[in-house]
C-alpha cells in the first residue's frame, strides 16, 4: 500500500507536464465552481435581504372584529420564549388615516411603534435623511415622497384626519428614505401612544412583528408560533407565504447554479479519467514488470487511485486559492460607482469545503477506471511485446 | 538431487479460430542449483516455455510444478506471491522502472512484499550492486545508465529476494560481446555462491557451451538435451 503510494508519487513527478495539466484542470474546475457558487449565493442572500431584510418576517395579527390584540404583552412574551431563532420582536399600532395638505387630501398609513424595537426591523435611524426619531407624543417622521407631496419640511406640522374625523397635528421630526417608494409615500411613523390615540385603539396594538435568524425557516417557525400561542383570534403570517414568486425565482436560480456546477464537475471528472487512462497505457511497461515481480493486482490498482487522490487534493487546494483570487479580483474590479461590488459575494466555508471535497472525490472516482485497467493488465503482454 | 522445476506434457496452443500450436508435449525437469541454457531458432517456442515456467503464461494443457508444488492451477494472487518469493526474472529488455534509481529498482521486489527495508536487506542490496559492479551509479535513475549497466541492475534486482530460480530470456541479447562475457561470469558466480538455479535462453553458442546443460527447442519440441 505504501509502496503503491511511493510509485504513484514517482509516476506523477516523472510525468510533470501531464501532472501539471491535470492539476490545472481540476483547479480551474474547482475555482469556477466556487466562484459561481459564491456569486449565486451572494446574489440570493442580497436579494432576500433587500426584499425582506428590513421588514417583518413573521407577523402576528388579530382576526377578531376590531382587529386589535389586547393582551399583546403575553404574545411578545410567548414569542420570545418559543425559539432563539426569533429576534427583533416589535409591536405596532397601525391603521389608515388621511393627511390634509390644504389644497388636497391623501390617505396614509399610521404606524405607531416602540421606536427602539421597530428600529431593529425597519432601520429608521439609518434611513433618516435628516432629523431624529419621533419619541415624543404627537411627533412623526415621514418618507421623502410624502414630504415632497405635502411640502412638509423638518419641524413643520402635518395635519392628520383620524378615521373618526378629528384633526390632529403632528410635528415632523425627521424625513426618511427606506428605499421602497410605497413606504416613503404613505407611512406616517409615530410612537405607540400617538398612533393609539389617532386610531382610537386605547392601549391595544394591531400586530406583533418579528424577524428570524434563519430567514428560510420563517414558515416553520410561524407554524410553531401559531400552535403555541395561547391568545385566541390571531393569525400568523410569514414572508415565505407572501413571496412565493421570489422563492420560486430563487429556486430556479439555485437549480441552474447546481447544473453549471455539476457540468463543471463532470468535465473535470472526464478529463482526469481520460488522462489517467492514458497514463496506464504509458506505464503499462512498468506495470507489467511490477506484476512479473509479484505486485498484487490490488496494489497495482492502488497506484492509480493514489494518483487520482493526490491530483484531486492538490487540484482542490490550488483551485480554492484560485477561487479566492477570482472572488477577490471580482470584488475589487467589478464595482459600482460607490465602490461596493456589483454583486455582493458570499463566502460560505461549508460550500467551499464541499466543492473541494467533491473535486477530491471525483478525482478518486475518475481513477477507478484506470485502476481497473491496470488490474486487468497481463504482464505477459508487456513482456512479449517489449 | 531434487527437481526445482518439473514440466509434464506441456502443450501450448495460441488462438481460438486459427490455432497455432507452439509447444508439443514438453516433459522437462530442472535440478536444484543447476545452470541451464535453452537454445533454438527464433520462433521455436523458447520464450513461451520460459514464461510458462515463470507462471507468467499458462499451458493449454499439462502440469507445471515449481519446488514440488503445482502452479498452473493457482490463482493470480498466489502466483504473485510465488513469483515474488521464488523467482527472479531477467529479460532481454531490462525493464527497469525508469522513475526509480538503480538501487530503488534493485530493492523493488523486496518492497513489493514488505515496505520496510531492514538494515541487512539494504546491505544485501549494496552487496549485489557491488557484485555487478554498479557501486558508482547506484543512485542514478535507470534512464541515466548505459544498456550494460541497466542489464546488470536487472540482475541484481532478480537476486534481491534470494530466489531459488532465475529465469533469463536472452539477457545479453542487446549487449556487446565483452559486456556479455562479463554478465555471464556474474551469473555463473551467483550460481556457485548462492546455489540459485538458472534457466537461460540464449542464441549465443559460446555462452551455451559454458552452461551445465543445453536444451535445444525445435518447432516446439525438445530436439536435444545435453548434460555435461
Ligand atoms: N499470442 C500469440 N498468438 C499467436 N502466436 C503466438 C503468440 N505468441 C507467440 N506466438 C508464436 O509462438 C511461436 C513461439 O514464440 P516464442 O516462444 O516467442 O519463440 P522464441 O522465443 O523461441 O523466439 C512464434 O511462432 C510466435 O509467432
Ligand atoms: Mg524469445
Amino acid at each position: 500500500m505504501r509502496l503503491s503510494f511511493d510509485i504513484a508519487l514517482r509516476f506523477l513527478k516523472s510525468g510533470k507536464g501531464q501532472t501539471l495539466l491535470i492539476i490545472l484542470g481540476i483547479s480551474v474546475g474547482v475555482a469556477v465552481q466556487m466562484f459561481i457558487g459564491s456569486l449565486i449565493q451572494g446574489l440570493q442572500i442580497s436579494l432576500v435581504d433587500t426584499t425582506i431584510g428590513s421588514s417583518s418576517q413573521i407577523t402576528i395579527s388579530s382576526v377578531n372584529k376590531d382587529k386589535t390584540i389586547k393582551n399583546w404583552e403575553r404574545v411578545v412574551y410567548e414569542a420570545n420564549l418559543l425559539s432563539p431563532n426569533i429576534k427583533n420582536i416589535s409591536v405596532s399600532a397601525d391603521g389608515p388615516a388621511n393627511i390634509d395638505y390644504e389644497e388636497d387630501i391623501d390617505s396614509v398609513l399610521i404606524r405607531g411603534f416602540n421606536l427602539d424595537d421597530a428600529d431593529r426591523i425597519y432601520k429608521f435611524k439609518e434611513g433618516l435623511l435628516e432629523g431624529s426619531l419621533p419619541f415624543k407624543k404627537d411627533e412623526t417622521i415621514i418618507g421623502k415622497e410624502l414630504s415632497t407631496k405635502s411640502k412638509a419640511k423638518l419641524n413643520d406640522k402635518i395635519v392628520i384626519v383620524t378615521p373618526s374625523g378629528e384633526q390632529i397635528k403632528l410635528k415632523v421630526t425627521g424625513i426618511f428614505d427606506l428605499e421602497v417608494s410605497s413606504l416613503n409615500d404613505t407611512w406616517v411613523v409615530t410612537n405607540l401612544e400617538t398612533a393609539q390615540e389617532i386610531l382610537s385603539l386605547d392601549s391595544n396594538v394591531t400586530s406583533v412583528e418579528m424577524q428570524v435568524s434563519d430567514v428560510f425557516k420563517a414558515d416553520e417557525i410561524a407554524k410553531q408560533l401559531k400552535y403555541t400561542l395561547s391568545i385566541e383570534d390571531t393569525k400568523v403570517d410569514n414572508w415565505k407565504d407572501q413571496n412565493q414568486s421570489l422563492l420560486s425565482g430563487l429556486n430556479g436560480q439555485s437549480v441552474s447554479s447546481y447544473m453549471i456546477q455539476v457540468f463543471v464537475l463532470v468535465a473535470v471528472l472526464l478529463g482526469i479519467s481520460s488522462v489517467l487512462a492514458i497514463s496506464v497505457v504509458q506505464r503499462s511497461k512498468q506495470l507489467g514488470i511490477l506484476k512479473a515481480m509479484g505486485i498484487k493486482d490490488k496494489d497495482a490498482s492502488l497506484i492509480f487511485v493514489f494518483q487520482g487522490l493526490m491530483l484531486g487534493l492538490i487540484g482542490a487546494i490550488i483551485g480554492v486559492c484560485f477561487g479566492f483570487a477570482l472572488l477577490y479580483v471580482f470584488t475589487k474590479f467589478a464595482v459600482k460607482p460607490d465602490g461596493n461590488p456589483v454583486v455582493p459575494i458570499f463566502i460560505n466555508k461549508g460550500f467551499i469545503a464541499l466543492s473541494g471535497m467533491f473535486a477530491i472525490l471525483s478525482a478518486t472516482i475518475a481513477s477507478l477506471i484506470p485502476a481497473r485497467l491496470s488490474s486487468k493488465l497481463n504482464p505477459i503482454e508487456v513482456i512479449k511485446n517489449g | 538431487m531434487a527437481n526445482i522445476v518439473e514440466l509434464k506434457n506441456i502443450n501450448k496452443i495460441y488462438g481460438d479460430k486459427i490455432k497455432t500450436q507452439v509447444l508439443y508435449d514438453i516433459n522437462l525437469r530442472f535440478e536444484e542449483n543447476s545452470f541451464n541454457s535453452i537454445i533454438g531458432e527464433s520462433g521455436s517456442g523458447k520464450s513461451t516455455l520460459l514464461n510458462i515456467i515463470g507462471t507468467l503464461d499458462k499451458p493449454t494443457n499439462g502440469e507445471v510444478f515449481i519446488d514440488q508444488n503445482r502452479t498452473d492451477t493457482l490463482d493470480k494472487k498466489a502466483l504473485s506471491v510465488l513469483r515474488n518469493q521464488t523467482m527472479g526474472f531477467i529479460f532481454q529488455f531490462h525493464y527497469l522502472l525508469p522513475e526509480f534509481t538503480a538501487k530503488e529498482n534493485v530493492l523493488m521486489p523486496y518492497k513489493i512484499n514488505s515496505y520496510k527495508v531492514p538494515k541487512e536487506v539494504d546491505e544485501w542490496a549494496d552487496e549485489l550492486i557491488n557484485l555487478v559492479g554498479l557501486a558508482k551509479v547506484k543512485n542514478n535513475l535507470a534512464t541515466d545508465m548505459s544498456g550494460g549497466q541497466q542489464q546488470r541492475t536487472a540482475i541484481a534486482r532478480a537476486l534481491i529476494n534470494k530466489p531459488k530460480i532465475i529465469l533469463a530470456d536472452e539477457p545479453t541479447g542487446n549487449l556487446d560481446s565483452d559486456t556479455t562475457e562479463n554478465v555471464y561470469s556474474i551469473l555463473k558466480n551467483i550460481n556457485k555462491n548462492f546455489k540459485t538455479t538458472f534457466i537461460i535462453i540464449t542464441h549465443d553458442q559460446r555462452i551455451a557451451e559454458k552452461t551445465d546443460r543445453i536444451i535445444e527447442i525445435k518447432d516446439g519440441r525438445i530436439n536435444l538435451d545435453l548434460r555435461k
